[in-house]
């Protein structure tokens, strides 16, 4: 993997060279929000549902290896072979040797996120093992051979005739289908000849019950429920943080979860797996991929906590403005943007940066991460870490210097003041000003406010105020 | 009560009449007013890249400047929060501890302290969309925000009521951000600059003459996009229309 740093800038300025694709990707996200926001005004309890949400989700982290160990044993009482995975090597091999030895061939799949951080495709491909997403989001993205680019609706950032044209090359339709049923249509006609004949199914999972040694996956078309049950061997891979204690706590996600995510109720399927088929075999993978690690951070412990309900990304203005691929990463837009850097400090260290701190995510969560203050808290990190680019470093030093040094401050300012008076335009409004490229630089004045205070309040006082030293 | 005055750097250079009806308003409100001449920046800009250790000149400056007053007030959502949340390159003695408790807003000050319940000398015969910056709305909380679905409240919007002739319009996403985020306006210019379009054309729809904030580094960035995109809006501090600006 390339260590190379996301250039999260120039990705979203292509981004918002194409219009109809921008303002309909902003526009659908933006209705989630409002969606979500109707949902929170039937509940009156919304904020004492948060509150509870990050209680149980904190309580559950500062005791996980309880936790999970209380549902190794519960699960195995059920019948469920459980595994873990110390990260996506691990988990990649464990899923292989699984299938490999019930000679599985044709693996279907509903949608996790987990699986991408493993990049388990590929490696399944090598062994010889065809992967089918039954997701539909999922599976666009899959023949576009793309990362999902929204944790909850991963195609989001392309538009019906995207969708026709790459239907068009692999399931032969036509290419100027433009109603979204007929796509639909396609999609399920092509997909239940390989449902029927797979030979495993794999799922994520939402949450996963210590108590009971069951899990449950939350979705809306279905599709998790045919890859579980049709074949006889289901697989389920599962980040080490999804635990909840008890049953009873459900509730509380099971409300918050789909009302943050799409601005429904409920997902339409709310799926308790419970233990394998009478003939089959269920194997959870519980994969830890960086979470241990993560938990040890003080400062960014509370990202294990989130739900993926992808509500920060509905949110949030430059995610809606520059999309999810623009990020690079498996996890885009707030959320991720707090998370990637623990995965590969070098690559995402451009992700922190890519948002103005405005704190709209934070208050969307339904688990209450404060994400904007960890974007800020990993910007000190960064820098502390030198992976700053060189000349923004120095550009802060330089002005951090000036700013202790009134008079040396004073002399810039006028600097600054002639050069926005004098300069031909196009020397403002250059390649090397980013500020001008698509904007208008601010107005010189005639007098700054200090200039203005020393001529009219200044000289109405009887002498000079000496150094403010203390 | 000794007020110290703080005039951002952004107003100090491009918004000089922001700050002096700042300094005017606080005097017709009858306080004791000074404003320290050797004072420069907050330190945010330095903050918010991440360069903390390159804001405690400022931060240092800051404390010098202003220790000895009852209360710090400026005319910048953004450089209260710094002050305020996280004002920490410096140790936190005694004095700096002071001088970030007594940190205001101007807004919040003339709502909360002052308690000014009336603006007789104004009048400001314009439609206006109020902008709230993220500061002022998500960190000082002066107004409710549509993510909580709190009751609403709006402080600048209580100030503002009490100007004759003054008449409202809500743009249709009254609290999504500009855009403007400091060096993000630089570094992401591309989204920083759409953010801005989409703002200023949000309120200009909404049929607003003039956009108000309680923040000009806002207002430095969406003016500017404004003036580009050929969005003929005009933009005020809300320090001007309360201390009786005509326009």
């Amino acid at each position: 993997m390339s260590n190379k740093p996301v250039n999260h800038a120039r990705a979203a300025e292509h981004f918002l060279e194409d219009a109809p694709h921008l303002q309909f990707h902003d526009e659908r996200l933006w209705d989630m929000r409002q969606k979500r926001d109707a949902q929170m005004h039937i509940l009156p309890e919304w904020q004492e549902l948060r509150e509870e949400a990050s209680r149980i989700k904190e309580h559950t982290l500062s005791r996980l290896p309880e936790y999970l160990e209380q549902f190794e044993e519960n699960a195995k009482k059920n019948g469920i072979h459980v595994h873990w995975a110390r990260d996506g090597a691990e988990h990649n091999r464990i899923v292989g040797e699984i299938l490999k030895s019930h000679n599985a061939r044709n693996l279907i799949k509903s949608k996790s996120m987990v699986t991408e951080e493993c990049d388990m495709r590929p490696y399944l491909a090598k062994q010889g093992v065809t992967v089918t997403e039954t997701d539909l989001g999922e599976r666009i993205q899959q023949l576009d051979d793309q990362l999902p680019s929204h944790i909850v609706v991963p195609a989001v950032h392309k538009l019906t005739s995207d969708v026709a044209k790459i239907f068009a090359k692999d399931y032969h339709t036509d290419p100027n289908i433009r109603d979204p049923h007929l796509l639909a249509e396609a999609q399920r006609q092509a997909a239940r000849p390989v449902i029927l004949h797979a030979d495993a199914g794999m799922t994520g999972g939402n949450f996963v019950v210590a108590e009971t040694g069951t899990f449950v996956v939350c979705t809306n078309e279905g599709n998790a429920d045919l890859s579980a049950t049709v074949p006889n061997l289901h697989i389920a891979t599962i980040g080490i943080e999804r635990l909840v204690p008890r049953m009873a706590d459900l509730g509380v996600f099971i409300r918050l979860l789909s009302r943050s995510a799409l601005g429904s109720p409920i997902t339409q399927y709310t799926t308790h797996f419970r233990g394998p088929q009478k003939g089959g075999e269920m194997h959870v993978v519980l994969v830890d991929n960086g979470r241990s690690a993560r938990l040890g951070m003080e400062d960014f412990w509370t990202s294990l906590k989130c739900i993926r309900c992808g509500a920060c990304m509905n949110t949030c203005p430059v995610y809606r403005r520059s999309g999810g691929l623009s990020y690079g990463a498996v996890y885009s837009g707030p959320i991720g943007a707090i998370i990637d850097p623990t995965f590969n400090e070098r690559k995402y260290s451009t992700l922190p940066y890519a948002s103005t701190l405005n704190g709209s995510c934070t208050n969307v969560c339904p688990v209450k991460i404060n994400i904007h203050e960890q974007l800020y808290k990993w910007r000190r990190v960064l820098v502390q870490h030198h992976e700053m680019p060189f000349v923004k470093r120095e550009i802060m030093h330089m002005a951090g210097k000036l700013m202790g040094q009134p008079k040396l401050y004073r002399a810039a300012i006028k600097a600054t003041e002639v050069s926005l008076g004098t300069m031909p335009r196009f020397v403002l409004y250059n390649w090397l000003n980013p500020w001008g490229k698509h904007r208008e630089n601010p107005h010189p004045v005639k007098q700054t406010f200090n200039d203005w205070y020393r001529k009219n309040r200044e000289k109405a006082k009887p002498a000079a105020a000496p150094e403010t030293k203390k | 009560m000794k007020i110290g005055l703080f005039i951002p750097c952004y107003i100090d250079a491009f918004y000089p009449e922001a700050g002096i009806a700042t300094l005017e308003l606080l005097e017709k409100l009858g306080q004791d007013v000074e404003y320290p001449l050797d004072q420069t920046c907050c330190g945010q800009p330095m903050g918010n890249s991440g360069c903390n250790s390159d804001a405690a000149a400022a931060e240092a400056l800051f404390v010098r400047n202003f220790a000895k007053y009852d209360k710090i007030v400026m005319p910048s959502g953004s450089c209260t929060h710094h002050v305020r949340d996280n004002f920490d390159a410096i140790p936190q003695t005694d004095e700096v501890r002071h001088v970030r408790e007594n940190t205001y807003e101007l807004v919040e000050f003339l709502h909360d302290v002052l308690k000014v319940d009336a603006f007789p000398w104004a009048e400001f015969n314009h439609t206006v969309g109020l902008h709230n910056s993220c500061g002022t709305l998500r960190a000082l909380r002066t107004a409710s925000m549509s993510e909580l679905g709190e009751k609403p409240f709006s402080k600048p919007m209580d100030l503002l009521k009490k100007v004759k002739g003054i008449r409202f319009v809500t743009p249709k996403r009254p609290d999504e951000c500009c855009g403007f985020g400091g060096t993000f306006s630089v570094t992401e210019e591309a989204v920083s600059a759409k953010m801005g379009v989409d703002k200023v054309r949000d309120h200009y729809q909404a049929g607003a003459d003039y956009i108000v904030s309680a923040d000009s580094s806002c207002v430095m960035h969406q003016q500017g996009c404004a003036e580009r995109a050929g969005v003929p809006i005009r933009f005020i501090h809300i320090a001007q229309i309360l201390n009786g600006a005509a326009e």
